[in-house]
């Protein structure tokens, strides 16, 4: 199973879409890997560049509604091929949601405070994933341990490496 | 206690319940495009499984950039186009017979009441207009529903919106799911079946109820759905008509998937739509709607009639309606996409086109290209469409473009003017 985890990349606000993560004109591309360079290129967010920003990064931390929009799973891919392996939201868009735990990755919602004290604890935040356990351990300015609830499904998908391993050994 | 009708077509087709939030469904229709479908496959063959649960059930078109743009947009369609004859997939449509996939699936008779249906695309709710579920789903989801014939989804809650009242001429279905999108916001339907009932959805011909329920995504819905009646089976008829004596007799059958009296729903809306104003969505996201007469006089550089939303022929004879005899605001740059080819011929006898191309449009093959910035009709940076699509995020229909929503009344009407108008002025 994957290892999840690492810097964590603050986008702060809701309703970001999957134009914004990877737009329409790179779905040409017939592979994930060509995906790498195009993350986040049309998401307008002050002082965000992903070309600087996006670098050593392993999770997301945002807000409401993440993934909105289209189903292409290539706002998956994209996160994937910069070995972005987790989005914590307050909540996300159905597919995209799926679409993550498909691809073997974590989507994980928090209320609405625990985004918040997330969003507090400065720029250099460091996040720990333990899927046993099902809890996050956050060192930023200082240590935080945030439980959450996951999924029984969504953990089998996860542990199976995606839908597609889970589905051709069980249907 | 009573089932709704998305609760009615899970049950018919439970496959597994792997915990109590999840469902594995069987699939009755399995919907596929040369964008999202490519990378399923040529993963389905580096795992050496290139197979296909049911030939007869995968429908498959070439329809968001047609004919292809560039090399990678021809080897997306070569993908796809091989696919299909490897595995011997009758329902393909190529170059000459393709169209926008949420139009041209359901004018084949392809979905029916009571039916599954996932494709990798978003719009696919869609189809919920037939009474049937249907779902946008991944590239992964898409891949297992090829060679497995499933798709998992959570237990459905059902919000039940009925719609009263009697539309004013000029208003119509694509006002009122942008009026609805506006008052539960982008998110407000995320993880449920949005159900349209009452007298307004009755009267509704199966186009405006596909328009209704192909926005239902943009409240976050996993599927809009309508009930199957009359209309419904009148649309269906020729592919029916083996099948049921009578249409009588297949809106008889068609009852088994109404909601039950008692069915219990997580949310009630009622509309009385007899004031509601043309809409028109301003900003970056879709439930930022405000009437026309808010927007009025705000300047477009081009106006696109088409995609899933509205490119069909009730569409086309509504902007024509406004159209006729008139010609273009010099401004703007007029481009009608019809949605199918039978949309497009049924158009050309009507002598819809020439109206349409007298007024200064210039006329698109069937294609979704412009709709999300990939062909046909790109803005440039800075520029304003008046569009009859689905999405209005930035940058949706080129880099730095901005979008206006609204029906093809008010974008024949905007079109007329140079700038956003009320269509209600000029029928």
């Amino acid at each position: 199973m994957k290892e999840f985890g690492g810097k964590a990349l603050f986008l702060d606000r809701s309703d970001i879409n999957t134009d914004e993560i990877i737009p329409a004109k790179y779905l040409t591309e017939n592979t994930k890997l060509a995906l790498q360079s195009y993350i986040l290129e049309d998401l307008k967010l002050g002082g965000f560049d992903p070309r600087r920003d996006i670098e050593g990064k392993g999770v997301i931390i945002t807000r409401a509604n993440f993934g909105c929009g289209s189903s292409r799973e290539h706002a998956v891919w994209v996160f994937e091929v910069n070995d972005i392996n987790v989005v914590i939201a307050e909540s996300f868009a159905r597919i995209f949601r799926q679409n993550m735990y498909n691809c073997g990755m974590l989507a994980i919602e928090l209320p609405k405070k625990d985004i918040e004290t997330l969003f507090t604890l400065g720029e250099e935040v460091e996040i720990g994933v333990d899927l046993v356990g099902c809890t996050l351990t956050v060192h930023g300015d200082k240590k935080v341990v945030i439980p959450f609830i996951l999924n029984e499904f969504d953990k089998n998908l996860v542990e199976a490496g995606g839908w597609l391993a889970y589905a051709d050994k069980n249907y | 206690m009573g089932k709704t009708i998305a609760e009615k077509i899970f049950a018919a087709h439970l496959r597994d319940t792997p915990t109590p939030e999840n469902v594995i469904l069987n699939l009755d229709v399995v919907l596929c495009h040369e964008i999202t479908t490519p990378i399923a496959i040529t993963d389905l063959e580096a795992r050496d499984m290139d197979r296909v649960f049911d030939t007869t059930k995968i429908k498959a078109v070439i329809d968001h950039v047609t004919p292809a743009k560039d090399s990678k947009t021809a080897t997306q369609g070569k993908i796809l186009r091989d696919w299909a004859r490897r595995h011997k997939i009758r329902d393909f449509f190529d170059i000459g017979a393709n169209g926008v996939c949420h139009a041209l699936f359901p004018e084949k008779g392809f979905i029916r009441p009571g039916y599954t249906v996932i494709m990798g695309d978003s719009h696919t709710c869609t189809h919920g207009a037939f009474g049937a579920f249907a779902a946008g789903v991944g590239t992964t989801d898409l891949e297992v529903g090829i060679l497995k014939g499933v798709c998992s989804f959570r237990t459905p809650e059902t919000m039940r919106i009925t719609i009263t009242g009697t539309l004013q001429d000029g208003v119509s279905a694509k006002d009122v799911i942008l009026f609805i999108i506006k008052e539960l916001t982008v998110n407000g339907a995320t993880d449920k079946v949005m159900e349209f009932v009452g007298p307004v959805v009755d009267k509704m011909s199966m186009e405006a109820r596909m328009t209704l329920c192909n926005m239902a995504i943009e409240a976050g819905a996993t599927c809009g759905i309508c009930l199957p009646d009359r209309v419904t089976a009148k649309y269906l008829w020729p592919f029916l008509n083996h099948k049921y004596a009578s249409i009588d007799v297949a809106v008889e059958d068609f009852l088994r998937w109404h909601s039950d009296p008692d069915a219990s729903y997580v949310q009630e809306m009622t509309l009385d739509v007899s004031k509601l104003a043309p809409q028109v969505t301003f900003g970056y996201k879709p439930d930022e709607v405000k009437s026309v007469v808010e927007m009025e006089g705000t300047p477009v550089d081009q106006v696109y009639i088409g995609s899933c939303t509205n490119g069909r022929i009730e569409d086309l004879r509504s902007a024509a309606r406004i159209l006729k005899g008139k010609k273009i605001a010099a401004n703007v740059r007029g481009i009608l996409s019809p949605a199918t080819p039978k949309v497009y011929s049924q158009a050309l006898e009507e002598g819809l086109i020439a109206i349409f191309m007298e007024a200064g449009f210039c006329v698109t093959n069937p294609t979704c290209g412009a709709c999300l910035g990939m062909s046909n009709g790109v803005l440039a940076e800075g520029e304003i469409c008046a569009s009859t699509t689905n999405r209005n995020f930035n940058g949706r229909m080129g880099k730095g473009g901005i979008v206006h929503l609204m029906s093809p009344l008010t974008a024949a009407a905007t079109a007329v003017k140079g700038h956003i108008t009320d269509p209600r002025k000029l029928i």
